[in-house]
């Protein structure tokens, strides 16, 4: 037990991270492309067309992941945020900085399928829908992340700066989120009862899943490639990095 | 403590009336915001008691906004945030006394102005009793999220823009249950859950922003 | 304790560390032997941190100014005191102008006064010597052989060549590979 805690922390330093991010991207890349290539074929070819809603809603094997993935992220940097200002560690910030494009990215991909399902099914490309609000908000605390951490030049002040704002964030999600529910229930006009999903087909169900796995593996390699750049910028002076540099050239 | 931070709301309310441009600004910037909408969307008296409630609350909020990058930016100018920061109190403690005064200064004022604003849509005296109320219990919230906000970017370049990007979406449910208190009136609900909400929220967020505030207080100033 | 270097060596840092304000990137400030971090509220009452910075109001006058900081330090200052604080630092007939319109010099002062009401045991003081006049520097040299005297601690930078009679005093210079202490 006390030889894997001393190893954890190992790997919390930015000298032994980077090499095992170089070694776990390209692992998952190839997961992200297997996974994601066939939950498209599933998609388009095996999924049945359903009953109510036509061909359209195949739209909801990338919403529905992506969804799900975007809300997901924004937990996971909380959490490393929490970790970053509980044990001073330099490398959960970098963590949080390097998973916070793919998530707004999710919320992007998220409220833009939302936006072409609704058009063929709702017969309008916005809906104020308590969840596809939400969605938006959420892509708003993404960036509005993104942009404090951008705005402050000194490393250590927006590393701690970006963690206290995620961890405000992660605390007002759900009153944000249950109050705009409040809001659509009283203004019922705009309101539209998605019934489709509480029936899913076995298929339809395995097909979402193995795209969420899919996302993830991306996620993960995505992060992997992002923290490896910021880890360099940062570190430019170590000699770790320097010696690393100097093989190569 | 209490003391201090008593203090600390004197010493603020004090500077405010002595330089009382600054309130001025923040309550005719409301004013001209409420007043703009009804020259965008017509004089339609049906109309204007619909969007009301919506157009004040908006108007708060960004007036309350207008007003945060000013919270602590003086103080750490002139070293009295170090001062503050190194006194033997809990720092959030001397951070709700900041609060409280900014509150006083900025918030207070569009209390006091809705109602002659509410007049203008054509608002109903319940109608406008609730809407103060609902403002009375919101405005606070505003300023203890805003001030994390503040505390965030104090002293950064695009201090102002950026706090409003990180602020406004904290400030949706205030929005949502404020705006709703005065709708629910009008529609014959009754605001009385709406009100209670913004109660509930506010106790949250004088228990929690506080934290948060000074801890970011703390990092900016490293 | 004298802390010397170079402009850029590093003494504000310090001083700031020293105070709690900035978080040592390894390491940690001791204060009776436990960290500063884990008893804030209690070194802190013991402490009087002055910075380059006046940390005055300029739109309040110099009683207000004092007495507010004094009160957010939890060392509540009578009208009175403030009063007699005035003609200590050489103010008198000052005290009803917003701070602002008071010169350089004159501002430093009031700032300074907080050091003939405090009764924190460490001083921690940025270069306190700059802006005053023979006059100021004398009584504030003054002032700190008072309080050393007292048996408190003072950890000041300064460009000027100081007189201050003690037992112990450190000289610190930053700015060379490896930091030269003295004791004198």
């Amino acid at each position: 037990m006390q030889n894997r805690l001393i190893n954890w922390f190992k790997f919390s330093s930015p000298a032994t991270f980077y090499p095992l991010a170089g070694r776990l991207a390209p692992i998952f890349w190839v997961l992200a492309i297997v996974l994601i290539g066939i939950g498209l074929y599933m998609s388009f070819f095996v999924a049945p067309v359903d009953y109510k809603q036509g061909d359209g809603y195949r739209i909801i094997f990338i919403h529905v992941p992506a969804s799900w993935m975007s809300m997901f992220i924004y937990i996971v940097m909380a959490g490393w945020s929490a970790i970053g200002l509980i044990f001073n560690t330099r490398l959960s910030a970098m963590m949080a900085q390097a998973l916070a494009p793919t998530g707004a990215m999710f919320a992007f991909v998220s409220l833009w399928t939302g936006s072409f399902w609704g058009k063929p099914m709702w017969g309008t490309w916005w809906v104020w829908d308590a969840r596809i609000t939400s969605e938006l908000i959420l892509l708003f605390l993404y960036l509005g992340y993104m942009a404090l951490v951008g705005a402050i030049d000194d490393r250590r002040r927006a590393d701690r700066a970006g963690a206290i704002l995620l961890l405000v964030g992660v605390v007002n999600v759900p009153i944000i989120y249950f109050s705009v529910k409040w809001w659509n229930t009283l203004h019922q006009g705009a309101t539209i009862k998605m019934n489709g999903q509480t029936s899913m087909d076995e298929t339809m169900l395995q097909t979402m899943l193995i795209m969420a796995l899919g996302f993830w593996a991306y996620s993960i390699a995505a992060a992997m490639v992002r923290v490896r750049a910021i880890i360099l910028e940062r570190e430019m002076g170590a000699t770790w990095v320097r010696e690393l540099i100097g093989d190569r050239a | 403590m209490l003391e201090a931070l008593l203090w600390i709301v004197r010493r603020d309310v004090t500077i405010a009336l002595r330089r009382r441009t600054d309130v001025f600004t923040t309550l005719i910037f409301f004013l001209i915001v409420v007043s703009l909408f009804p020259l965008g969307i017509g004089p339609e008296l049906d109309t204007l008691r619909l969007i009301a409630p919506g157009v004040v609350w908006v108007g708060a909020l960004l007036a309350s906004m207008l007003a945060l990058e000013q919270l602590f930016l003086a103080d750490h100018r002139d070293g009295t945030l170090e001062q503050i920061l190194l006194a033997p109190q809990p720092l959030p403690v001397l951070v709700i006394g900041k609060v409280i005064a900014h509150w006083l200064i900025t918030g207070l004022p569009l209390v006091i102005m809705a109602p002659v604003l509410g007049l203008q849509y054509d608002l109903s005296a319940e109608a406008l009793s609730v809407m103060v109320w609902s403002l009375l219990l919101g405005t606070p919230t505003l300023s203890l999220l805003g001030a994390i906000g503040a505390a965030l970017t104090l002293g950064l370049r695009s201090g102002g823009v950026l706090v409003a990007l990180l602020v406004l979406p904290l400030y949706i449910p205030v929005l949502i249950f404020g705006a709703g208190a005065v709708e629910a009136t009008t529609s014959g609900l009754g605001g009385g859950a709406h009100l209670s909400m913004l109660g509930a929220i506010l106790l949250v967020a004088i228990l929690g922003t506080p934290l948060a505030t000074a801890a970011a207080l703390r990092i900016a100033n490293e | 304790m004298y802390l010397r270097g170079p402009n850029g060596s590093g003494k504000t840092t310090l001083l700031r560390t020293l105070a709690g304000l900035l978080q040592p990137e390894s390491g940690e400030v001791l204060w009776n032997g436990t960290s500063i971090r884990r008893q804030r509220d209690a070194f802190h009452d013991e402490l009087l941190y002055l910075g380059h910075l006046n940390a005055l109001k300029g739109d309040l006058n110099a009683i207000e100014n004092l007495r507010m900081d004094n009160a957010v330090r939890n060392r509540p200052l009578s009208e009175k005191a403030a009063w007699r604080l005035m003609e200590d630092i050489g103010l008198r007939g000052h005290e009803d102008l917003p701070i602002k319109h008071l010169s350089q010099g004159q501002k430093r002062r009031v700032a300074l006064a907080r050091l003939w009401c405090s009764q924190a045991a460490l001083w921690i003081l940025d270069e306190p010597f700059s802006a005053l006049d023979v006059a100021a520097v004398e009584a504030l040299q003054a002032v700190i052989r008072d309080h050393l005297a007292r048996g408190g601690m003072v950890v000041l930078t300064t460009h000027q060549e100081v007189e201050l009679t003690c037992d112990t005093a450190f000289r610190v210079t930053l700015g060379q590979e490896v930091p030269e202490v003295s004791h004198a």
